[in-house]
């Protein structure tokens, strides 16, 4: 168990890390998400006692890292995978690791042999590619067979089947009854990994919630309705308390309609029985991403272009590519709803 | 114990150590043959064992500079992140890296400087090279402690530093340039001189040897003897190695 709190980290004015306070509970996969820049790694270092904290406390197991005795026996972390001197082994590497916590030289092979590095293990690590490297990186962290295992942005730079194995893999550990706290920045690749979700933006904390209600929260529906009489359509709809927005003519087709946190069916009827003829009656769902986006769009430290606005479905400069598994269906100009529904959510 | 076993791990596990170690030891020995075989037979009789070290200089900076990149490297490629990771209390193993990286460095310095004494007797059986008097096993044996100590201290100016090139230029400029220049100072210059880690430490090696042209020079009205003087050399580098490890204790890693 790793448990946060008013956990705070100041870089000279800017405030990296703002009085977090936060339990990641073990039995599960803890994912721990938020936009690049949010404080992440920072956190993660801070639990591991690399960087002192300005203020706050943070313990694993009730105890603070820099009291353990042989932390690596208790506590294994990736951080980055290329920690390693390019020109050393892998088994080099992982002997001297293992020494340092009194860890047998046996372990060393087994978990070369866990992670599939048997066959390398002599080679430069320097040589290594990435997937490689990320094999290697979560070597070391099962060197002493810990309790409590901490990744950050595992998946980065892999392909889909390293993505595949990484995630089973922490899926075992979890079952295997460990603590397992992993950071990305793709909701999306959390919604398959973690079942607990700890969201932060700019050092604060957004959210601790079970990863199922996030994405139920996060990405709400909304319904796109067109019809010849849009007028009278939009009177009747507002006339049942519902709230209505403009969609301008734009690439996703002629002018519409965008009714949130409604269903097509409520619509439909609703039309039907004043007697309005309808073109276009569809249901939609933010992917994920956009959702993430919204939800910590004024939390966002480095912004790369102008966010989308309402009925514009071209994804802007500053959005990051939705990755190859995405699970939320494609989605039209529903930025500026969810942004309505969730800033109420905000931290601030 | 486990952790110098760790550092020692470390520390062979890269090829560099080996590197500089064979070309510190080539580069002075190397040196001292040239200059045993080109000894005329009339300066034979100056032939003495502090001038078959007239190279350790050479052999100290490359050992130096494998001192600062055990640490600077460990910086440059975030093994220090892992490092502190497996020792999160930090002391412990930085204390043992000084203790390997220093032991490796003497070791090394006592191989140049008996190398650099046997060969030039070798080469020149007939020169003065047996070592009677206490000054003359200063002269060779005492060249591996200097070597021991200044491992230290580029290991401290590493841990301060942080990174390779700087650290090593600093050491540089210091050892080669600022220790002879800060001498010719008009009028403070030669007190300056006495108390220069450096040459204070040189003067262990060289206190009271007879004029020569040749070895590494002595400097008049040294403030302290020969072991004063590595006292005082031994001070300072490990004065320095506090001050790193205090900085490693407090800096993010």
């Amino acid at each position: 168990m790793i448990e946060a709190q008013g956990l705070t980290k100041r870089y000279g004015r800017t405030v990296a890390v703002n009085d977090l306070s936060f339990t990641v509970q073990p039995g599960k996969v803890t994912g721990f998400l938020g936009p690049n820049g949010a404080g992440k790694s920072t956190t993660m270092r801070m639990i591991l006692g690399l960087d002192n904290p300005s203020a706050g406390t943070v313990r694993i197991d009730g105890r603070r890292y820099a009291e353990m005795k042989q932390p690596l026996r208790q506590v294994g972390a990736l951080l980055e995978a290329k920690w390693v001197h390019p020109n050393r082994s892998a088994r080099s590497h992982l002997r001297w690791m293992a020494a340092s916590n009194r860890i047998p030289a046996k372990r060393v092979d087994e978990v070369l042999e866990i992670v599939g590095l048997t066959g390398v293990a002599g080679k430069r690590a320097g040589g290594f590619s990435l997937g490689m490297a990320q094999r290697l990186g979560i070597a070391t962290a099962l060197l002493g067979d810990p309790g409590v295992l901490l990744f950050d942005e595992p998946v980065n730079g892999l392909d889909p089947e390293g993505i595949l194995w990484i995630r089973r893999f922490m899926h075992r550990l979890a079952d295997e009854g460990r603590t397992v706290f992993v950071s990305s920045h793709l909701l999306s690749e959390m919604a398959l990994t973690a079942q607990e979700l700890i969201v932060i933006g700019r050092g604060r904390l957004i959210a601790q919630t079970s990863t199922r209600a996030f994405i139920d929260m996060a990405s709400e529906s909304a319904v796109r309705v067109r019809g010849p009489e849009m007028e009278r359509l939009r009177g009747v709809l507002t006339g049942q308390g519902l709230a209505v927005r403009d969609v301008p003519a734009g690439d996703d087709g002629p002018a519409a309609l965008l009714v949130p946190n409604s269903s097509t069916e409520q619509i439909g009827e609703l039309a039907g029985r004043v007697g309005l003829v309808l073109h276009e009656l569809a249901a939609q769902r933010g992917s994920l991403e956009q959702a993430f986006i919204q939800l910590t769009g004024g939390e966002v430290e480095y912004h790369a272009g102008a966010l989308p606005g309402a009925g514009n479905g071209s994804p802007p400069a500053g959005t990051p590519a939705a990755p190859a598994q995405l699970t939320g269906p494609p989605t039209r100009g529903i930025q500026a709803a969810a942004a309505d529904a969730t800033r109420g959510g905000d931290a601030r | 114990m486990t952790l110098l076993t760790v550092e020692r791990i470390k520390l062979f596990s890269t090829r560099s150590p080996w590197w500089c170690m064979i070309i510190a030891t080539a580069l002075t020995v190397g040196l001292t043959s040239i200059f045993a075989a080109t000894t005329k037979s009339s300066d034979l009789p100056e032939f003495t064992p502090s001038v078959t070290q007239f190279a350790f200089n050479f052999g100290l900076v490359v050992m130096m500079v494998m001192a600062t990149l055990a640490v600077t490297t460990e910086y440059r490629f975030s093994t220090i992140r892992s490092t502190f990771l497996a020792v999160p209390t930090r002391t412990p193993a930085l204390v043992a890296k000084a203790v390997v990286v220093a032991l490796l460095a003497g070791i090394v310095g006592e191989i140049t400087a008996v190398g650099s004494w046997g060969i030039a007797r070798l080469i020149q059986p007939d020169a003065p090279l047996t070592l009677d008097t206490a000054q003359e096993y200063r002269n060779v044996f005492g060249v591996g402690l200097i070597y021991l100590l200044s491992a230290v201290l580029a290991l401290a100016v590493g841990l301060i530093v942080r990174q390779s090139a700087g650290a090593v230029v600093i050491e540089l400029i210091y050892l080669l340039l600022l220790e002879n220049l800060l001498p010719a100072i008009p009028r403070i210059g030669d007190h300056l001189q006495h108390w220069l880690p450096f040459a204070v430490g040189n003067n262990f090696i060289v206190a009271g040897q007879p004029e020569t042209d040749d070895g590494p020079p002595a400097i008049e009205g040294m403030p302290f003897g020969p072991w004063g003087s590595l006292a005082y050399y031994a001070a300072v580098c490990v004065g320095l190695f506090v001050i790193g490890l205090i900085l490693a204790k407090r800096r993010d890693a």
